[in-house]
């Protein structure tokens, strides 16, 4: 049993870290991350958002009928990030302001969504609240690190402190083109480390395919492969198919 | 009430604060739907259709309803709803008066409802204080400019397909290096109409 629970919380952290190994919620991870800070704040409120959705969708999951299951756990996020914006708004201005319209994002992040469907909805209480800690520790582990490494090389400074000149600013590793650059060589370093580290192979593969661990993966996938080979007629057919069960 | 003008409001959202490059709202699609030239086109559009549609759904409910019985905290719960179900109406709107449009645009919209640019556009106008014409505008220069940035980029990466890449680098890193240079690109409209 404890087996299982310290699982359920250390594999968020780096196997199937979200941001880094998923590549799920990537919008907030390259637009908040201009300082460490902002990086932090952010990965707090999302990881508030996320246990209180997994504990409430895991104490629901056998009341949600499964045809609605996907709006109704909408709702259930979207009231919780209503109040992680009412308290950052109330106790840390500073953060509300520099995250803006990213906050009330969180209800659109894929990696809540994505706990959800995958775990909240078929795991008991204990266990999804273990799944969305360890989740969102690690999703807040990289926020802070790409942060971090963008405040560092961009303003020259640690969380808002001067470095001593170490090396003057680099403007750029602010600016959204060093967010992107940033992230490919987080994911790059991951890919390395994972492939050295993790004898799981099948784990490697993860990131091949950039949406493999979002929630409407499957899908999009369908999508693109059907328009490349001319059959979006078929893929419509069988959407209807499904939707007439 | 903003009093930006029309014109600079569409150039605004358009380059810019270009949505992708600059703001970064709609990674997923961009990244994931980016592969081909037709999907991205088919995905971009429909999100210009839906982003249009949100913003004249949530703008005057924000105005009329949530305003008047000050409930202006349920904004993300109300405009997220919204969307999903404007949505699924599209869907079957089009399913039953426009097939020919359902068969090019339908398969994407299920995946438009959790993308943040919808619902970032309906709030940005409510928070930037634009009339309604305003925000029309403003969600059509924000469509218009995924499509722009969707369409280079699947230009960039069609050619990657073909390039030879360092082993490590292959697949998501080499796309994220590609988008930065692409959004570099892009600081250079910084400062147009002092926007």
């Amino acid at each position: 049993m404890d087996v299982k629970y310290r699982e359920a919380y250390t594999k968020g952290l780096i196997k199937e870290n979200p941001t880094l190994r998923l590549v799920l919620g990537t919008c907030p991870t390259l637009a908040v991350t201009t300082a460490a800070i902002n990086g932090l704040g952010m990965g707090v409120a999302a990881t508030f958002v996320l246990v209180c959705s997994n504990i409430a969708i895991s104490l629901m999951r056998k009341m949600i009928p499964d045809k609605v299951r996907l709006p109704a756990f909408i709702v259930i996020i979207a009231g919780f990030t209503t109040i992680v914006q009412m308290l950052v708004k109330a106790y840390t201005p500073s953060i509300d302001k520099a995250l803006g319209i990213y906050l009330p994002l969180i209800v659109v992040n894929c990696i809540i969504l994505g706990r959800a469907e995958a775990y909240a909805s078929k795991n008991s209480v204990g266990l999804s609240a273990l799944d969305g800690l360890g989740m969102g520790s690690g999703f807040t582990a990289a926020l802070l690190l790409m942060g971090g490494i963008r405040e560092f090389l961009g303003k020259g400074t640690i969380f808002n402190w001067p470095n001593g000149g170490l090396i003057p600013p680099i403007t750029i590793f602010v600016l959204p083109a060093g967010g992107f650059f940033v992230f490919g060589m987080l994911i790059w370093l991951a890919n390395r480390l994972s492939d050295k580290f993790d004898d799981d192979a099948s784990r490697r593969e993860t990131n091949e395919n950039v949406c493999a661990a979002c929630p409407s993966a499957a899908f999009c996938h369908q999508t693109v492969e059907s328009e490349t080979s001319g059959l979006a007629a078929a893929a419509i057919t069988k959407k209807e198919a499904d939707n007439n069960e | 009430m903003n009093s930006t003008g029309l014109f600079a409001i569409l150039i605004g959202s358009l380059l810019v604060n270009n949505f992708v490059l600059a703001q970064f709202l709609g990674i997923c699609p961009f990244l994931g739907v980016s592969k081909k030239l037709s999907p991205a086109v088919g995905m971009s559009v429909a999100v210009i259709f839906v982003m249009l549609m949100a913003t004249a759904a949530t703008y005057p409910i924000y105005m009329f309803v949530l305003i008047p019985a000050d409930l202006k905290y349920l904004q993300t719960i109300v405009f997220i709803l919204i969307i999903a179900a404007l949505v699924q109406l599209v869907e079957i709107v089009l399913k039953r008066y426009v097939p020919p449009l359902y068969k090019s645009l339908g398969i994407y919209l299920p995946l438009i409802t959790t993308n943040c640019a919808v619902l970032g556009v309906a709030i940005l106008n409510i928070d930037k204080e634009y009339g309604f014409a305003q925000a029309m505008v403003n969600s059509l220069g924000a469509g218009c400019g995924f499509l722009l940035a969707m369409v280079m980029f699947a230009g960039v990466r069609e050619r990657l397909e073909v390039a030879e890449i360092p082993k490590g680098l292959k697949g998501l890193p080499i796309t994220l290096v590609a988008a930065s240079l692409v959004s570099m690109s892009f600081i250079g409209f910084q400062g147009l109409f002092g926007l």
